[in-house]
C-alpha cells in the first residue's frame, strides 16, 4: 500500500495518525499498544509481520516524558508504519510486545538498559550494553556524556572533566 | 557406586561454556553461554556489550555533519552505509536531496564495499573452518578494494567521504581506472573460490544443513540480508524501498531456499557479483561530469577539501583563501563548523541494504544544529538474536559455522 492509502486505511483505526515525510506515524495509548500491534500484525491488509525496532526518546520537562516507537514493515506488501507510546515520567513502563514479536526481547532490553523504561511481562529483562551493575540510564538527557565515574583494575577513576592535571 | 550407575550419574550433568569474548572466531568480542550435553547444544545465550561505545549518545553532542564520522565507526566492515542512512536521514529532515553525481558515487562506493565486506567474511569463515588459503585470498582482494578507497577517500575505513548534500570530493584523477582493473580482476577470483569450496567435502560437510533458519522464524526475529534470502524470502531494501537512485540500476535479488550456512554462503558469492554489475554501471554514468555537492552555502561544508598523507584535510589554496583573502569566508566557515547546519523539527527512520541487511537510522530532531536522537537499527544487532535458534539442538562445531554465515560485526551489534 502506498503511504497515503496506508494512512488512510490506519486511520480508520487509530484517530491519531499522521502522515509526515512519507512516513505513516500512528500514537497509540499503552494500554492499546499490545492489541493494536496483534492486529496489525493479524490483519492480511496490513501485514505487519516484521518489527524492524523498538526504541525511545527522552523529552524531560514535558509530559510524556518518553516516546516509545516500534517501526514495522510488511515483508507482503512492503509498507512500513510507526507506532508511538507516550509514558509518564513518574511511570516509564510499557507492556512488553515480545510475545507478538520475539526480536523485540533484545531491543526492549536496550531501551530498558539506556533509558530506564520497565516493560512488564518481558522474558528476561536484563542489561544487555552496559555491565550488569551499571548504575543510571546513559541514554535519558539528564545524563551528561562522561560524567560518570568507572572502576578500573579495582580503584574508582573520576569522570574524565573532574580528573585535574 | 557401580561403573553403570557413575555412568548416569555423568550423563545427567550438563557442562556450561563460555565460548568467547576473546575466541578467534567470534569475529570480535562475542561471547556465547553454551550449556553442554556432549558435544550437543542444549541452550545458548549471546552476550554482547563488550564493545559498546555510546556512538548514539555522542552524537547528540556534536553537529549533524560531525555525526557521520561517528556513525561510520559503528559496523566497522560497512561505514559507507553507516554514513548513508544517516546523510540521507538528515537530507531527508531537510528536505534536499544530493546532486546526481554525488548520488551515483554513493552507490559505487557501497557496492565496492558491499564486495570488500563480504570477502571478509569469505576469509574468516573460510579461516574458522579450517581453508585458510581462502583467508588469503580474501584479504588478498580486499586489499585492492581499500586501496581504492584510500586513494578516494584518505581512509581504509571509516571514511567520513558522504556528506549532508553529497559527497566530500570528486574522484581523484586515476581512480576509474583502477576500478575498472578491479572489475576485470574479480570475476575470475569469484570463479576460483568457488572452485575451491563449492564441491569440497569438508566445506559441504561443515555448511549444508548446518543452522537452517526457517523464514517464519526469520521473520519473526527480525532477520534481514543474505540470512533472511538464505531462506527464500527477497527481502532488499535496494528493490523495496529504492534510494538513491537503486530503482534506476540493473541487478538480481538473490535467493535460496536452503535456510542453511551453505545457502548463505552462495547467496554472499553471488551478491558480489551482482554489486559488480551494479558498479559498472556507476562507471557508465560517471561520464556525466557534474557537482557532487548541493550548491545551498547553509548545508554545504564550506572548505575545499583535498586528500593529503594522513586523511582528508583542507586545501592549503583554501586555507590561504580564508586566512588571507576573504573576511567573509572566513567568517562563513566558523559559522558553519562551529554551529552547523540546523535542521527542522521532525524524525524519520532511513533504511539501506547493508552487506548484513536492513541497516536503519532513526533521526530526530528538535530544531538545533545537534541531533536529538540518533539510533543505529543494526542488522547484526537483530540477526544475532536468531543464532540460539540455529545452533540449538545442533554439535558445538556448528556453532562457529553458524556464527560465520550470520556474519556479525560487533562494532554495529554493541555501538
Amino acid at each position: 500500500m502506498r503511504p497515503e492509502e496506508l494512512a488512510q486505511r490506519i486511520r480508520a483505526e487509530l484517530p491519531e495518525t499522521i502522515l509526515a515525510r512519507g512516513e505513516v506515524v500512528a500514537v497509540v495509548a499503552r494500554e492499546a499498544l499490545v492489541p493494536t500491534l496483534e492486529r496489525l500484525r493479524a490483519d492480511p491488509e496490513t501485514a505487519f509481520d516484521l518489527l524492524s525496532q523498538v526504541t525511545a526518546t527522552d523529552w524531560p520537562g514535558r509530559e510524556p516524558r518518553f516516546w516509545l516507537s516500534y517501526d514495522l514493515y510488511s515483508t507482503r506488501h512492503r509498507h512500513r508504519l510507526r507506532v508511538k507510546v507516550g509514558l509518564p515520567e513518574a511511570d516509564p513502563r510499557a507492556p512488553s510486545v515480545a510475545g507478538i514479536y520475539p526480536t523485540a526481547d533484545w531491543h526492549e532490553r536496550e531501551v530498558y538498559d539506556l533509558f530506564g523504561v520497565v516493560f512488564d511481562g518481558h522474558p528476561d529483562l536484563r542489561r544487555i550494553l552496559l555491565p550488569e551493575g551499571w548504575e543510571g540510564h546513559p541514554l535519558r538527557k539528564t545524563e551528561e556524556i562522561g560524567g560518570v565515574r568507572t572502576r578500573f583494575h579495582g580503584t574508582w577513576v573520576p569522570p574524565v572533566d573532574r580528573r585535574g592535571g | 557406586m557401580s561403573e553403570r550407575e557413575g555412568v548416569s550419574a555423568v550423563r545427567q550433568e550438563t557442562m556450561i561454556v563460555n565460548m568467547g569474548p576473546q575466541h578467534p572466531s567470534t569475529h570480535g568480542v562475542l561471547r556465547l553461554l553454551l550449556e553442554l550435553d556432549g558435544e550437543t547444544v542444549l541452550a545458548c545465550r549471546p552476550v554482547v556489550g563488550y564493545l559498546h561505545t555510546g556512538i548514539e549518545k555522542n552524537t547528540e553532542y556534536r553537529t549533524w555533519q560531525q555525526g557521520v564520522t561517528f556513525v561510520t565507526r559503528a559496523d566497522y566492515l560497512s561505514p559507507f552505509f553507516n554514513e548513508l542512512a544517516y546523510t540521507l536521514a538528515v537530507e531527508r529532515l531537510l528536505g534536499i536531496e544530493a546532486p546526481p553525481r554525488a548520488q551515483v558515487l554513493r552507490v559505487l562506493f557501497c557496492e565496492l564495499n558491499r564486495i570488500a565486506s563480504h570477502l571478509v567474511w569469505l576469509a574468516t569463515s573460510g579461516m574458522e573452518l579450517g581453508a585458510v588459503s581462502v583467508m588469503l585470498y580474501g584479504f588478498r582482494e580486499r586489499e585492492v578494494i581499500l586501496d581504492i578507497f584510500e586513494m578516494a577517500t584518505g581512509l581504509r575505513m571509516n571514511h567520513a567521504y558522504l556528506r549532508i548534500g553529497g559527497v566530500v570530493m570528486d574522484l581523484p584523477p586515476g581512480a576509474e581506472e583502477k576500478i575498472r582493473d578491479f572489475c576485470a580482476m574479480l570475476p575470475g577470483r569469484i570463479a576460483e573460490y568457488e572452485r575451491l569450496l563449492s564441491r569440497n567435502p569438508i566445506w559441504l560437510e561443515r555448511n549444508v544443513g548446518v543452522g537452517v533458519l526457517s523464514a517464519e522464524d526469520a521473520i519473526a526475529l527480525g532477520v534481514t540480508g543474505p540470512t533472511l534470502r538464505a531462506a527464500g524470502v527477497p527481502k532488499d531494501v535496494r528493490r523495496d524501498e529504492p534510494y538513491s537512485g537503486y530503482e534506476t540500476y540493473e541487478f538480481e535479488v538473490v535467493t535460496r531456499e536452503a535456510a542453511d550456512c551453505y545457502a548463505r554462503y552462495e547467496i554472499r558469492l553471488e551478491e558480489m557479483r551482482q554489486s559488480l554489475r551494479i558498479v559498472e554501471q556507476c562507471l557508465e554514468r560517471l561520464r556525466e561530469p557534474g557537482p557532487v555537492m548541493v550548491e545551498d552555502p547553509k548545508v554545504a561544508w564550506p572548505a575545499r577539501l583535498e586528500v593529503g598523507p594522513d586523511g582528508i584535510g583542507n586545501s592549503p589554496a583554501y586555507v590561504r583563501h580564508i586566512m588571507e583573502e576573504s573576511m567573509e569566508a572566513l567568517i562563513h566557515h566558523f559559522k558553519m563548523v562551529t554551529e552547523g547546519v540546523h535542521v527542522p523539527a521532525g524524525e524519520v527512520y532511513q533504511p539501506v541494504e547493508s552487506p548484513r541487511g536492513e541497516l536503519g537510522m532513526y533521526v530526530v530532531s528538535d530544531g538545533e544544529h545537534r541531533p536529538y536522537r540518533v539510533r543505529i537499527r543494526d542488522p547484526s544487532f537483530v540477526n544475532l538474536q536468531a543464532v540460539p535458534k540455529m545452533v540449538e539442538g545442533g554439535l558445538v562445531a556448528d556453532v562457529i559455522a553458524v556464527i560465520a554465515s550470520v556474519d556479525p560485526v560487533m562494532g554495529g551489534v554493541d555501538r
